[in-house]
Formats: structure tokens, C-alpha cells, sequence
């Protein structure tokens, strides 16, 4: 067995006196796709913003290529390889669509390899990264301009722009249409099969299903459940959890 | 424009602007263009931080005092090291002092360039309005010392003596001065220009937009931050330098003035602050109408005037001039493809 690409140990998460996440154990291993579900409120934001580095989780420790990430800032981790799109898209707003998909590839991808990347070479790849989630008409458009849709698809590109070992997509999907979702996971598919290991959050189950090789559950901080997403799908526990809700 | 082409051209207007202030043949033009040009490095310098990382400096005077006392506590090294130091050693000093303006510069600009970053390193995880009430502090602190400090004159100040003439150039003094800062706002609109057109423009506006995002594209915002306050802190620091040689007297009250604070800030949000031409509009406008204003009415109205057109402009245009000639621009484009389509719609 070779040592798994994340390992989360004991992770715990407190806001004041709210115990957001407890003893979440977790191996992501190379390779893998892996669902993250549960209901609203159960702590996956938290979870992700704790693999990244956005929060800092007081209890616990996650480890990315066998390397502990304590008190590592989020931008090393992202450029280490992780990458992450937010639940509530975050564009930066002064930038044109194509600029903002130039922020990771200046400051990941250039600054990973070392190598100066002739300007042109830039612009190919945010071109690519643009058609591969359909915004190619958009790049010159700022963020404001965008639809709710092209927004989320805009968020997921400029966390595939850093060029990730490790890609968390978190509710990438939420208001697309059907045949969107379609698109989206086959686009998250084929990204995986070039070597990308991604965690899915999604609300949407029919793509969690057909996306997922594996499947987690976390309700109220912890994890309930881990395994093959047929199997998880009908835990006991897990029903209980969201038909409780 | 490259930055090479870019230096070369704004040199050229420099000098051009030079040109145009001795035909005027009146000293008062130079004593004006100073303070006029001061007030470009000073916008420029507090946009690089303000405009294009969103971090609000109140504190700018402190910074320009910085660059002011700087010069003065050079300037009176041989008393001290007349007193402390043996006879040959001081008398070296003596010969070395005063320095030449642009090392005055350059020293205000490393004085106040490292209070900048130990200010933003202090400063790193503050926002919004609680970064601008550290700067506020900031500013009372040094204020405070440099009251408390003899050796640069405390409270009662000090006098620094200008030579008539430039003895090198032979030029009237204040147009020398004049002269320097004219370089300085060279210096200051090209390394802004600059930034705006790197890879740290990018970071700067991503600082700017949303720092959570930035870090999580893989920019470093505290480094870019401190890199921000350092740059902001010692343009600043460098248009204080040459201020006692400007004003010959230099006491706290004039060196932290209401006026550079507000100035430094107005200036740009008046001009618009996403280019480096905002701070430069800005200076070159609100300076001219608050020399106009200072010897036609008084220096406190100029002032007042300034805080009105700063409300006023926050209200009506808050992107700055830059922002209404960009709407101007849209809609007469508008404007014209209608007119076009009309056109063809006739045919
Ligand atoms: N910064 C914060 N301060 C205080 N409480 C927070 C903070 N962030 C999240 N929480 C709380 O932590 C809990 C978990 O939130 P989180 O966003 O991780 O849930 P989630 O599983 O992502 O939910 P959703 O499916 O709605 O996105 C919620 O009860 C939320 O209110
Ligand atoms: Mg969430």
C-alpha cells in the first residue's frame, strides 16, 4: 500500500463554544474520487477550509504527500498541490474572467516550477482552462457580468488553473441544470483520469453517485459513515441521519 | 509602453514642465510646483497600498515626518558628534554634512520604508477600518517621540538653513528643489506603473478583492502586504526629505499635518484609484486649487475645500475622475453603435 495522498488525523473544529467537526479520521488515497455528503450544517466547509488552511483546526493534523501541514498558510498548501473551489463563489471582482484565472497560474504554476512563462504561453492556458468549462465568450467580462452558473463554473476553473494533486470542489454544482451537472462531472472525471485525485461535495445525489468511488458522510461533526457509495447509501444510520432531517 | 519607454517620456514632460516654470520667470512658480509635486509622491505612494491593495493609510504624515526628520537628524550629526566624538573624526563629519538632497532622499525613504513594514508587520491581520485606526495611532505615537526627541528640536523645532543657491547647478535653491521633487514623482509614478503591470499588480488587486481567495489561488497577501506598506511608507518618507530645506523651520505641527493625511487620500479617491494616473490627476487638480485658494483666501479654506470635493466625489463619483471618463467613454460607445444601428436599421 502506498501512503495515501491526504491523511486527516483526529481533526476537531470549535467556533466558540459550537463543535463544528470531532475526530474526523480520513485518508484520500492517490488517485481517488471521492464523495463528501451530508446534511446542511454538518461541517464539510469547515472540514475543507481545515485541509486548507483557511481555518485552522485547533485539534488534529492533515497531512498532504506524507508531509504534516500544521500551521502551514493556505497558499503554500496550494501550492503544494491542493486546491479548492469556495461554496459561495469569491471572484475577484476587479479582475476580468481570463485575470482571474491568471492569479493561480502566476502565482501556483509559475511559482511551483520556477519557469518564467512567456506571456503567450499564459494566455493559452487560461484560453483552455476557459473552454473547458464553457466561459470562453466570458473572458473579457468582469465577474458582475457573469450569471449565477457561470460564476460556480468560473470558481471551479480558477481552482483547476493551479494545476492540483488534489482538487475539493465544494458544491460546484448547486442551481446548474441537469444537463450542466452532466457536464461538470464527466469534466471532473476526465480531470481525474489525467492523474487528479478530487473530493466532491454535492447536495445533487445522482451526481455524488456516478461521480464517487467512495463515499463519506459526515452529520454534526462527524463522520458516520465511509465506504462504497452503494453500501453507504444504505447504512442505516445514514438514512436515519437525512431522514431525520 | 515598456518601462524604459515609459521613464524616457515622463522625463521628457518633466522637463518640459521645467521649462515652462523658468520662462514663467517667477520664483513663486517653483514654491507652488513644490508642493504641488510633493502632493503627486504622496498620492501616489499612499494609492499603492490604498488603491491597489484596499488598505486605507490615515497615517500618512507620519511617514512624510519620518522622511522630514530624517534630514534633520543628519543634517545636525556634527553638533553631536562635536560632542561625543574625538576632534578628527568630527570634523569629518562636518565636511560630510549636509548630503546632497537626493542621499537625504534616499535615507528618509529607508527610515521611513522600515517603519512601513514594521507598521505592516504589526498591522498583518488587521482589515478595513481596523487597519486605518492603527495607522491613526501610528501617526500620534511618532508624533508623540518626535515632540519628545531635543536632539531633532522636540516641540519647539528646528531650524534648517537653505543656502540660497545650489552651489553645483548655480540654480536658485527652491528651484533645485523644485527640480528633485520633480524626479521623485518620475521615480514614484514609474514604480507605480510598474507594480500596476507586474505579477504583484495582480496580487495587490487580488489583496484587494478578496484575500481568502487570494491565498487559496496560492498568492502570499501577508508577504505582498508587508511588500505594499514598505514601498507606500518609503515614497512617502522620500517626499519628506527634502521638506526643512523647502520650509527652513520644521516643527511637529507642520510636519504631521492634517493636510498630508487628507491630501494623500482625497487626492486619490478624487483621481481614481485602480491606475496610476488617478493619484496623479488627483494631485496635480486639488493642488493647484488649494494653492489658488491658500493665497487668495487662507490655507485652512483650502483645506475645507478639499474635504468638500472629497465628499462630494465619494457621493456623486466614487471611482475617481478616472471612473466618470470610463463611463463617459461606455456611453458615448453606446451611444454611437445605436446611432449605427439606427443607421442601418433606415437602409
Ligand atoms: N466562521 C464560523 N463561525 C461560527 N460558526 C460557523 C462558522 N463557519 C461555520 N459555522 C457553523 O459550523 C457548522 C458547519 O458549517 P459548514 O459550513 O461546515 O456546513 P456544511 O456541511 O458545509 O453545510 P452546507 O451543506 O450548508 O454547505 C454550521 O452550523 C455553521 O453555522
Ligand atoms: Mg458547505
Amino acid at each position: 500500500m502506498s501512503a495515501p495522498l491526504l491523511r486527516v488525523e483526529n481533526v476537531g473544529k470549535r467556533f466558540g463554544g459550537f463543535i463544528a467537526l470531532e475526530g474526523i479520521n480520513l485518508d484520500v488515497a492517490n488517485g481517488e474520487r471521492l464523495g463528501l455528503i451530508g446534511p446542511n450544517g454538518s461541517g464539510k466547509s469547515t472540514l475543507v477550509n481545515c485541509l486548507c488552511g483557511t481555518l485552522r483546526n485547533e485539534i488534529g493534523r492533515v497531512s498532504f504527500e506524507g508531509r504534516a501541514l500544521d500551521g502551514l498558510p493556505a497558499h503554500q498548501r496550494t501550492r503544494l498541490g491542493m486546491a479548492r473551489s469556495f461554496q459561495l463563489p469569491r471572484p475577484f471582482t476587479s479582475l476580468s474572467v481570463a485575470e482571474n484565472l491568471r492569479v493561480p497560474l502566476l502565482y501556483t504554476v509559475k511559482a511551483r516550477s520556477g519557469i518564467t512563462h512567456a506571456g503567450a504561453d499564459l494566455d493559452a492556458r487560461c484560453h483552455d482552462l476557459l473552454a473547458l468549462v464553457g466561459l470562453e465568450s466570458k473572458a473579457t467580462k468582469r465577474p458582475r457580468d457573469l450569471t449565477q452558473v457561470e460564476m460556480r463554473k468560473l470558481e471551479l476553473a480558477r481552482a483547476m488553473a493551479s494545476d492540483p494533486k488534489l482538487l475539493i470542489a465544494d458544491e460546484a454544482m448547486a442551481g446548474l441544470s441537469q444537463s450542466e451537472v452532466n457536464d461538470i462531472v464527466a469534466l471532473l472525471i476526465r480531470m481525474n483520469e489525467r492523474g487528479v485525485t478530487i473530493v466532491l461535495i454535492e447536495h445533487i445525489m445522482s451526481a455524488v453517485m456516478s461521480f464517487s468511488q467512495r463515499l463519506v458522510v459526515l452529520v454534526s461533526g462527524r463522520k458516520i459513515a465511509d465506504g462504497k457509495p452503494d453500501d453507504v447509501i444504505r447504512d442505516a444510520e445514514v438514512e436515519r441521519a437525512y431522514l431525520g432531517q | 509602453m515598456r518601462t524604459p519607454v515609459f521613464i524616457v517620456a515622463s522625463l521628457i514632460v518633466a522637463a518640459v514642465v521645467y521649462g515652462l516654470a523658468r520662462l514663467a520667470g517667477n520664483d513663486y512658480v517653483f514654491f507652488a510646483g513644490y508642493v504641488i509635486l510633493q502632493f503627486v509622491v504622496l498620492a501616489t505612494a499612499w494609492n499603492i497600498l490604498g488603491g491597489y491593495c484596499g488598505y486605507v493609510n490615515f497615517g500618512s504624515a507620519a511617514f512624510f515626518a519620518l522622511g522630514a526628520y530624517t534630514t534633520v537628524a543628519l543634517v545636525k550629526l556634527p553638533n553631536l558628534a562635536a560632542k561625543y566624538l574625538p576632534e578628527g573624526l568630527a570634523s569629518v563629519i562636518a565636511a560630510a554634512v549636509p548630503p546632497p538632497i537626493p542621499v537625504l532622499m534616499l535615507a528618509g525613504g529607508v527610515i521611513a520604508g522600515l517603519v512601513g513594514l514594521g507598521t505592516g508587520y504589526l498591522t498583518l491581520r488587521l482589515r478595513g477600518v481596523f487597519f486605518a485606526i492603527a495607522t491613526l495611532a501610528l501617526a500620534v505615537v511618532l508624533q508623540t517621540l518626535i515632540v519628545n526627541w531635543d536632539y531633532v528640536g522636540g516641540s519647539r523645532g528646528a531650524y534648517v538653513i537653505r543656502p540660497q543657491v545650489h552651489a553645483l547647478t548655480g540654480i536658485n535653491y527652491v528651484e533645485y528643489l523644485f527640480v528633485m521633487m520633480l524626479l521623485l514623482s518620475v521615480t514614484a509614478l514609474t514604480v507605480a506603473r510598474a507594480i500596476e503591470r507586474s505579477q504583484l499588480g495582480y496580487g495587490f488587486a487580488t489583496i484587494r478583492d478578496d484575500e481568502l481567495a487570494a491565498e487559496a489561488s496560492g498568492v502570499p497577501t501577508l508577504r505582498l502586504k508587508l511588500v505594499a506598506t514598505t514601498i507606500s511608507g518609503a515614497l512617502m518618507g522620500m517626499a519628506g526629505a527634502p521638506f526643512p530645506y523647502y520650509i527652513g523651520y520644521l516643527e511637529p505641527a507642520s510636519a504631521f499635518g492634517l493636510a498630508y493625511a487628507v491630501n494623500s487620500i482625497a487626492m486619490p479617491m478624487i483621481g481614481g484609484t485602480t491606475s496610476w494616473v488617478g493619484p496623479l490627476l488627483g494631485a496635480l487638480l486639488l493642488g493647484t486649487l488649494q494653492q489658488i485658494a491658500t493665497v487668495t483666501i487662507s490655507s485652512a479654506v483650502s483645506l475645507l475645500l478639499v474635504g468638500l470635493l472629497l465628499v462630494a466625489f465619494v457621493v456623486i463619483a466614487p471611482n475617481g475622475l478616472l471612473g466618470l471618463f470610463d463611463k463617459l467613454r461606455q456611453r458615448i460607445g453606446a451611444a454611437r453603435a445605436s446611432g449605427g444601428n439606427a443607421r442601418t436599421g433606415a437602409a
